[in-house]
Order: structure tokens, then C-alpha cells, then sequence
């Protein structure tokens, strides 16, 4: 420990060997952050969230990609999927549930279902596990936790997209025809994003303090598919007693027929979307209210 | 000028056991919440439990306060353990503090790992891509970087490979060249230099310094003492959550060398050692080791002089003491030896039944590391109290040809100088 005169000056040496530029250093104008125990849901995060907004893409599209790797078909899984559950529903429910002379062929009329139902419980459940998937990442390196149920939830959307194609080709093999109804699809998206990020919020910030979730959460994705008739049942009016109780707390209910009418150009049934949009409203202020308040604690307790 | 980093009494606890932190699983959550609706309505009073100072609180950190101005290179060191890792990780906002603050100024990136989100099954371009853009690049800056990435990691053939097909050197070599190509304001990096053969990690130590002179603000934590007193020149010295010292690297790294060496304890008592040969005479009384720079250390920098010091006793008078000292390596194999018969003390000591010998060894040629002593202790003729293994000398690493380098371990426990001349043909 002689050597104290030998040490190099690096801190206060000049110009410098690297091939890139110094950075400029202008202390005024350095965006600082403060690092305490309690933060807030400040205007703050959201902006943060917006200079993050490459790595969401990134996220997602590093899901699409290891999704299809090595697979022989690769993104024409996504087609195959909802495809062949529409084939097995309309050959297994085809002539209970079908109502023959109905304009729209059942087999049509389960894959409008499935389409949004697909996308609903995809990213419901990616965003469930999207946390403790990215244990080491959480663990590792700072950004805006909320991108992690965020990215799974854009995995789902591309599988939407391809579905929503499959569809765009299938209605007017169908013979059904282009109209006004399919403005109202946006509409109806928008309701089906926020019911399922809200719940992906919710769920994905549950998961990492109780793993419980991850048990429960296949579990409950079962259920509501058969809590949510409209994937597979014309429902028109009431279902009568206990159905109605149940439906009124399902948000996917009203959404999933509001799709179908919106891309078929059934009737609407205003009332069930609107339920759904304000279930949908309340699970995001919720999810996003309660992951933000457990998210700083997540690499501690994961 | 404002500090580009300002750390105040900064605290971070953690709650031991297992089960999400407070003890609460699933389970007890809902019985508790439910229990308590229960007392609501009988009114049966709940005891609150004693928050301040529960027995399973662990404090990684503990008033931790410093400040590091814009372009200072800080090197962080201390034991496993001692909470270098947690002030990293509150510093890159991975986990949130207990207590007090801290202000960053400027771009922050954090190196805790290298390969972070490093995925398997991706090529090493898109994982270039993916993992600049966790480490927070912007996809353009790593479009332009692309090329300086890839020459740097040395893995133009394999781009379009899958990572999991890469050698575990090409692996971390990739993961490296990514994060050496961040170019935030302040960089954090926690014991990244580890990785590779000894080239890349020359490579490694390169950019890292070249990060420095570009007047960027760099965190280090390393166990590698040379590399840390060669890169930085303030140290902050972290022992049980709080900073021990804080100083010029020089001082703050021999403290700490010093406060390492001390847990062995190098005074060996040998009246009933084990290493004692049967026919031994138990003269030789108790052995102790130091740094003979100062007589306290009991560990020894390389290239500097161990002492080496045994108390004996006799039952009668012995004119001629004689010591040797054999230097063993980690496997026992002998390095070297010496004693007074070879190498005379100046004065030999007049008959005496009890006294001390001391043994001083300049320029301990040796790598750091411990190195077991065998003592045979006599009379000019006759070697009657044999002792193997009788302590252990430890060696600290120390940057003693000023490039922050020492040779591999590998090359053998021996470190030798030598001076070079290169000729062109």
C-alpha cells in the first residue's frame, strides 16, 4: 500500500480515451431523482412511464419472438389456436346452443366470442404470472414495474390482432356484411384493455406477495369461461335469477357480446357494456392503485 | 457543485424468515382480517404488537451518509454481507429504502449482473437488443453502438445464433460488451470485472477506466483490492450497514485488509498443538505472525516483510537456538525455508531457557492467499520440537507493479517481478 503517488488521477484527467464523446455534463439541467421509503402516484410516474415506453416494446416483442421459436408454424399458432377451439365448440354445442335460420352461422357466432375471450384470458393470466416470471429482471435492474403486466398484456394483443384477421376473412366468407356496427370495435377494445389490465395489475401484484395466485389463478380463468356465456350462448335480455346476480359483477359478459356485436353487427346490448366499462374502470384504478402501492417492495419480498 | 450523488442517513431493514415480510402468508391475512371483523363486533380489545425493534429485524444498512461529486470514481468495499450489494440496489431504485434518502443527479445506470434479461433462446443480436434496452439505451443508441458491441465481445460468426448455444465465455463476454457501452451520467457496478479470461478482463478494467476519464460519476464494488485501489481513488468502507471509512483508496483498503486479517487472529498458541510430531520437546511456546511494517497487522501485503516471532522455554540452558521456517502452499507442498543455521542471526544469543526468536522475510515473494508454517525449533545439531502446520501466514493482494494487475492464480503462489525489453525483428 506503498504506492499511493503511482495511483492514476482518472477523476481529474482531462480529454478522454473513449471513442464516444464525454457526455456533457450540465449539472442544471440533469433530471434528479430522489430515492425515499414512501412514494406517491404522482404525475411523475406517468411520465416516467412514457420514457419507458421502448421498453415495453421490447418486452413484448421478446415475448412474441420466444413464443415462436423453434416452432415449426411459428405465428400461425395464433390462427390455429381459437380456430380449433371454435371447432371443437361448434361441434360440440352446435345443435344445443345453434338456433338454425339465424342469420349468423353458429360456428361464426363462437369464434367472435372466442376472439376477445382469448385475448381477455391470455393476458389476464400472462399478467398474473408476468412478475414473478421476471424475477431476475425485478431483482437486477430498475424500470417502471408496471410494464411487466403491461408487456404480457400486449403479447395477448398480438394474438387479438391475428384473431380479429381470422375474423375480418371468416364474417364475410360468412356472407356478413361490412356496416356501420364495426366503428364501435375501438370502443369496445378499449373496454376489453381496461378490464384486462386492471385485473393484470391487480393479479400480477398479488402473485409476487402470495403465491397462492399462482394456483388460484388457472383456476379462476376456468370458471369465468363458464361464468361467461356470451362467449358461446346468444343471450338476449336477462338470464333469470341467479345468471343475472352473477353476470352483473362479470365485466367480461357485456364486452365480450358488445364485440361480437361490433364485429358482426348483432344488436347491442348497451346496458351489459356499460356494466362492463365501469367494472372494467374500477378493476384498473384498482390494480393500478395497488400495484403501484406494493411495486417498490416487489424485489424484497419476490 | 452539486453532488451527483447525495446519500443521507440511508437505512434499509430487512425482516429474517421466511413468508412475505411482516409473517404473513395468504392464510393469515384472511384469518386476521376476518378475525378482526369477528372482534369488531365483540369488542374484545387487540393487543398491538411491538413494531420498533422486532427480534427478526436485520439492518443491511444503518445511517449510511456520503456524497460523490460529479466525475468522482468511488470504490465501495467491505465483507460479504457488510450491505455494499443493498446500497447498490436502493441506489438503482431495485429496492426502497427503510429510512432517509438519497439524491441522484444526472442519468443513472446500474450494472448489479451482467446479462441482465439475457434471454436463452434469443440470438446474441436481439439479446444485444433487449438487454441494452433493460439497461436503459435507447434503441437508437444501441443501433448505433451495434457494431463497437459486437467487436468488443469478439462474436461476429455467432450473431444469429441462440445465446444458449454460445460457450459460457462468449455468454458473459456479450453480456459485458452491452453494459460496457452504457454511457449514463452514473454508473453503478457491482463486481462485473470477475467475469471472463484474464484478456477480456484486462479489456474489461480498460473500459472501465476509460468510463472514468470520461468524466462520468462510477460506483465500484469489488473484492478485487488491486482493481479497486488501481481504478479509484476514494473508497468507502462498509462493515455491518455502516460506513467504517471513507477516504483516499490507499488508506481505506489497508484498514480494511487489516480489519480482514484480524478474525483468523494470527497468534497461535502451540503448547498443545496438534501439529506437534510425537517425539517432540514442546519448547517452542506460542508463534505469532505480523506485517513487520507495523507489528500489529497480523496479515502481510505482498512484497512486503513478514515477521515471524516464537516464544520458547527450555529445562536447560541451549547456547545455540536454532529456528527454520518452512512456507508451505495450500496443498502442503513446501514453497521455501529458511532458519539461523543457513542465514545466522548478527548476535547469537548466550545460553538461555527462555527467550523469543524473531524471523523477518523481506519482499514476501508470494500471491495472496494462506500459506501454512511448519517451525522446527533445536540446537545447532539437533531439531527437538518439530511443529507442522504450526500457524498460517496470509498474504493480501496489493497492486504492486502499479497497473491494478496481478498474475493469474493459476501461474502458481509465487509472484515474482521480472523488467522486459521488447525488440522488433
Amino acid at each position: 500500500m506503498t504506492e499511493a503517488e503511482s495511483l492514476p488521477t482518472n477523476a481529474t484527467s482531462g480529454p478522454s480515451e473513449t471513442d464516444g464523446p464525454p457526455s456533457e455534463v450540465h449539472a442544471d439541467t440533469l433530471p434528479v431523482t430522489v430515492i425515499a421509503p414512501d412514494s406517491g402516484l404522482g404525475l411523475g410516474t406517468f411520465a416516467e412511464l412514457w420514457r419507458f415506453r421502448e421498453l415495453l416494446l421490447f418486452l413484448v416483442w421478446r415475448d412474441v419472438k420466444i413464443r415462436y421459436k423453434q416452432t415449426v408454424v411459428g405465428l400461425f399458432w395464433a390462427v390455429l389456436q381459437p380456430v380449433t377451439v371454435m371447432a371443437v365448440m361448434a361441434f360440440a354445442l352446435g345443435r344445443v346452443a345453434g338456433q338454425p335460420g339465424a342469420a349468423i352461422p353458429y360456428w361464426l357466432f363462437v369464434l367472435a366470442g372466442l376472439v376477445p375471450w382469448t385475448f381477455l384470458s391470455a393476458a389476464v393470466s400472462g399478467a398474473g404470472m408476468s412478475v414473478v416470471a421476471n424475477q431476475q429482471l425485478v431483482t437486477k435492474v430498475y424500470f417502471p414495474r408496471v410494464l411487466l403486466p403491461l408487456s404480457a398484456a400486449g403479447l395477448a394483443a398480438v394474438d387479438f390482432l391475428v384473431g380479429c384477421l381470422v375474423l375480418a376473412i371468416a364474417a364475410p366468407l360468412a356472407g356478413v356484411p361490412l356496416g356501420w356496427h364495426l366503428l364501435a370495435i375501438p370502443l369496445v377494445v378499449g373496454v376489453l384493455v381496461l378490464v384486462a389490465s386492471g385485473l393484470g395489475l391487480l393479479l400480477g401484484a398479488l402473485t409476487v406477495k402470495y403465491r397462492d395466485f399462482r394456483v388460484v389463478l388457472p383456476l379462476l380463468m376456468q370458471l369465468w369461461l363458464f361464468l361467461t356465456p356470451a362467449i358461446y350462448l346468444q343471450v338476449s335480455g336477462t338470464l333469470g335469477g341467479m345468471g343475472d346476480i352473477i353476470q352483473l359483477f362479470n365485466p367480461a359478459q357485456g364486452v365480450i357480446a358488445a364485440f361480437r356485436a361490433a364485429a358482426l353487427g348483432t344488436p347491442f346490448d348497451w346496458p351489459a357494456l356499460a356494466i362492463s366499462a365501469a367494472l372494467g374502470l374500477i378493476l384498473f384504478a384498482l390494480g393500478l392503485w395497488y400495484f403501484h402501492k406494493i411495486e417498490r417492495s416487489f424485489a424484497d419480498v419476490i | 457543485m452539486n453532488p451527483a450523488i447525495r446519500v443521507e442517513n440511508l437505512s434499509k431493514r430487512y425482516t429474517l424468515g421466511s413468508g412475505p415480510p411482516g409473517g404473513r402468508t395468504l392464510a393469515e391475512t384472511l384469518s386476521n382480517t376476518v378475525g378482526g371483523i369477528g372482534r369488531a363486533f365483540t369488542r374484545k380489545r387487540v393487543e398491538p404488537l411491538p413494531r420498533t425493534k422486532r427480534p427478526t429485524d436485520f439492518w443491511a444498512l444503518q445511517d449510511v451518509s456520503f456524497e460523490v461529486h460529479p466525475g468522482e470514481m468511488v470504490g465501495i468495499i467491505g465483507r460479504n454481507g457488510a450491505g455494499k450489494s443493498t446500497l447498490l440496489k436502493v441506489l438503482s431504485r431495485i429496492v426502497a429504502p427503510t429510512d432517509g434518502r438519497a439524491t441522484v443527479r444526472g442519468r443513472m445506470g446500474s450494472l448489479l449482473e451482467v446479462g441482465t434479461g439475457f434471454h436463452p433462446e434469443l440470438s446474441g443480436r436481439e439479446n444485444v437488443y433487449l438487454n441494452g434496452s433493460i439497461l436503459g439505451m435507447t434503441r437508437r443508441e444501441i443501433a448505433r453502438k451495434f457494431d463497437e458491441i459486437v467487436a468488443f465481445a469478439g462474436i461476429e460468426q455467432f450473431l444469429d445464433t441462440p445465446v444458449k448455444r454460445y460457450s459460457s465465455g462468449m455468454y458473459v463476454r456479450l453480456a459485458f460488451a452491452v453494459a460496457a457501452h452504457l454511457e449514463p451520467e452514473i454508473l453503478i457496478v457491482d463486481e462485473v470485472l470477475a467475469v471472463g479470461d484474464q484478456a477480456f478482463q484486462q479489456k474489461c478494467t480498460q473500459q472501465m477506466r476509460s468510463v472514468g476519464r470520461g468524466g462520468r460519476t462510477v460506483l465500484f464494488v469489488s473484492h478485487n483490492m488491486p482493481a479497486v485501489q488501481n481504478l479509484c481513488r476514494r473508497c468507502i468502507w462498509l462493515k455491518g450497514g455502516r460506513v467504517m471509512a471513507d477516504g483516499p483508496a490507499a488508506q481505506v483498503i489497508e484498514a480494511y485488509n487489516r480489519d480482514v486479517a484480524d478474525v483468523g487472529g494470527a497468534e497461535v498458541d502451540l503448547l498443545e498443538h496438534r501439529g506437534r510430531t510425537p517425539d517432540s520437546v514442546s519448547a517452542l511456546q506460542r508463534v505469532r505472525i505480523s506485517d513487520d511494517a507495523d507489528g500489529r497487522s497480523p496479515a502481510v501485503p505482498m512484497q512486503g516483510t513478514a515477521r515471524i516471532e516464537v516464544d520458547f522455554r527450555l529445562d536447560a540452558p541451549l547456547p545455540d537456538v536454532t529456528l527454520g521456517v518452512v512456507v508451505k502452499d495450500a496443498y502442503h507442498a513446501p514453497l521455501f525455508g529458511i532458519n539461523n543455521k543457513v542465514s545466522p542471526a548478527p548476535v547469537q544469543l548466550a545460553p538461555a531457557t527462555a527467550g523469543k526468536v524473531v524471523c523477518r522475510i523481506p519482499n514476501l515473494p508470494l500471491m495472496p492467499g494462506t500459506y501454512p508454517l511448519d517451525l522446527y525449533f533445536g540446537s545447532r545439531t539437533e531439531d527437538f520440537d518439530v511443529v507442522y502446520n504450526a500457524a498460517e501466514l496470509t498474504v493480501l493482494a496489493a497492486d504492486v507493479f502499479g497497473t491494478g494487475k496481478l498474475p493469474p492464480a493459476s501461474a502458481g503462489p509465487i509472484c515474482w517481478p521480472a523488467t522486459w525489453e521488447i525488440h522488433s525483428a
